[in-house]
């Protein structure tokens, strides 16, 4: 019983981290149809950039801030000065739907390549802002740690505050008319462009928060979030592609799914486990947990 | 002068010619009626006049300031709002949302909400339904909630692309005669494109009927009603 109740404690933390990548590929998926594999490249380069706060002033919490920030000014540069361009440009056919998955991947590269040149390819430690020990019970030490309930914690508010987000106020709702129909929403005014810029910061704050809760109980290295990336398209599809509820149930369920075939099955498994999770998900359900009611117009 | 003029206009499709050489004026404060059979270029010419389509030439000025290949949106916040075919509503939006949309980046908050009184004074039925999503409304409810959101923008130049399309005869008749009232209310001027000649002609000033994108004749609309050649060709009756 004790080690059901860790293994899920275990997969919350991870899915946390999972939903919040889900959320950031959802974002941009939903708003401008282009799977952005840059995302993982995006999240690395603001994660290091919290590293070199971190190693002048040694305090993780302004690295945070200054990482979420990051990530969301180049959000909205990959929109503006790579994705508008291509969008625009594309017009129909099979080219024209692939050209800016494409360019997102070389765009991956591309970061990777910068960031190594910047700062190497060696491993580094992250700073801890709690410690990774278990909470302590008595006589007993279980495997979650205070930085697996600040992982929770964080998620749980970012989830929060852009769910507010999106629901309350008028950004929200510009958000999604410009995602569900850019055309009628253009008709009413909407700046629909800049609209989708704005959604891509917030993809790239999503991706960063990701990147500089998960590092600390890694390391950092050029390509230390690509498995994140696998795992953040493995939820986003879980969760049916559209929604942002969707995202965290889809981070949740691999998250525990992926604990506990690491715990009762093998820990050999983690990289296919993530696509056994998926195949039984989308075999019970195969729009995703919370697909769409009909298909949208991108 | 000042109104809709149009000279000229050229609108492609790649290589089909849906708007050829077409030249009209309306005046401020007229409701004209866009009339022509499927594939006229009546779309067309209302996707262009709204910044949703590229013009290749010829020129369209409203109040003497040129609105071809503008933002869409841009051309909304200057009074030019286009109610597009097809029931455009965002049916994963609530009523209310869809209402909110042409209200959020308007300054005059004040009036936003003024407007929204209105729009539900007009059409009760979606006062009714505020909460509700738009993908559980009729089609007629839609067409309301369409011209509603509309309303909202505050616009100068209505341009509305067959708004009966699809509906009972009584909802059209509903339809019909809320347009005919806004437009006195608000003093606007409304490009109405439609297949349902006669009604259309019925409450509009003059009519313009296109065929194949090019302009076949415009006058009063009483007089258009009242010829028979007319009519056999291009009413249907
Ligand atoms: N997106 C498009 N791509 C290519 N050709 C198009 C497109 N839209 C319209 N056309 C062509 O342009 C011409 C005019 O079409 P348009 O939709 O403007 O006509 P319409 O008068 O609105 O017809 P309807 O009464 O059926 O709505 C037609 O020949 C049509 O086939
Ligand atoms: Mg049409």
């Amino acid at each position: 019983m004790e080690r059901f109740i860790n293994t899920i404690l275990i997969g919350i933390s991870g899915g946390s981290i999972y939903g919040l990548m889900a959320l950031a590929l959802v974002l941009v998926w939903r708003s401008t149809r282009v799977v952005n594999f840059a995302q993982a490249g995006q999240a690395i380069l603001s994660t290091y950039i919290g590293y070199v706060v971190i190693s002048h002033t040694n305090n993780y919490w302004l690295a945070f801030p200054v990482a979420v920030i990051s990530g969301a000014l180049i959000g909205a540069l990959v929109d503006i000065l790579l994705i508008r361009i291509m969008v625009k440009r594309a017009h129909q056919g099979p080219v024209a739907a692939i050209a800016p998955v494409i360019a997102t991947l070389g765009l991956l590269g591309l970061i990777r390549a910068v960031v190594g040149l910047i700062w190497g390819g060696d491993l580094r430690q992250f700073k801890l802002p709690v410690t990774n020990h278990g909470f302590t019970f008595g006589h007993t030490t279980i495997p979650f740690a205070p930085i697996n309930l600040l992982i929770v914690v964080i998620t749980f508010l970012v989830m929060l505050i852009f769910a507010l987000i999106f629901q309350r106020t008028n950004l929200g709702l510009a958000l999604r008319a410009s995602a569900y129909q850019p055309e009628i929403a253009r008709l009413s005014g909407i700046r629909v462009d800049l609209t989708r810029t704005i959604g891509w910061a917030f993809a790239g704050s999503a991706g960063a928060i990701a990147g500089i809760l998960v590092t600390p109980t890694n390391y950092l290295a050029p390509n230390s979030l690509d498995l994140l990336l696998v795992s953040g398209f493995v939820a986003a599809v879980i969760g049916g592609l559209e929604s942002l509820v969707g995202a965290a149930v889809g981070g949740l369920i691999l998250g525990i799914g992926l604990a506990f075939v690491l715990e009762y099955v093998s820990s050999s498994l983690a990289f296919p486990a993530a696509f056994m999770v998926l195949i039984a998900v989308l075999l019970v359900k195969p729009a995703g947990l919370i697909g769409s009611k009909r298909s949208r117009n991108a | 002068m000042s109104g809709l003029v149009i000279t000229n206009l050229e609108v492609n499709h790649g290589a089909i010619r849906a708007v050829r050489n077409l030249s009209f004026t309306v005046e401020s404060g007229q409701l004209a009626a866009v009339i022509g059979a499927n594939g006229a270029g009546k779309t067309t010419l209302l996707r262009a006049l709204s910044g949703l389509k590229h013009v290749h030439a010829g020129n369209a000025t409203w109040h003497e300031t040129s609105i071809i290949n503008k933002k869409p949106e841009n051309l909304v916040r200057s009074g030019i709002v286009h109610v597009s075919d097809g029931k455009a509503v965002i049916p994963e939006l609530s009523v209310k949302e869809n209402l909110a949309l042409s209200g959020i980046w308007r300054k005059d908050k004040k009036d936003v909400a003024r407007a929204t009184t209105e729009v539900l004074d007009l059409f009760p039925i979606l006062a009714a339904r505020l909460s509700q999503s738009a993908d559980s409304l009729s089609g007629g409810e839609r067409q309301m909630l369409a011209i509603g959101r509309a309303l909202i923008a505050r616009p100068s130049l209505l341009l509305l692309d067959e708004p009966s399309l699809g509906l009972a005869p009584l909802i059209i008749e509903q339809i019909f005669s809320a347009i005919n009232s806004l437009r006195h209310t608000y003093d606007l001027t409304v490009l109405l494109v439609e297949q349902n000649a006669t009604s259309a002609l019925q409450i509009a000033d003059i009519g313009i009927i296109i065929n194949l994108g090019e302009l076949v004749t415009v006058g009063p609309s009483h007089s258009l009603l009242n010829d028979p050649a007319l009519r056999a060709a291009y009413l249907g009756y």
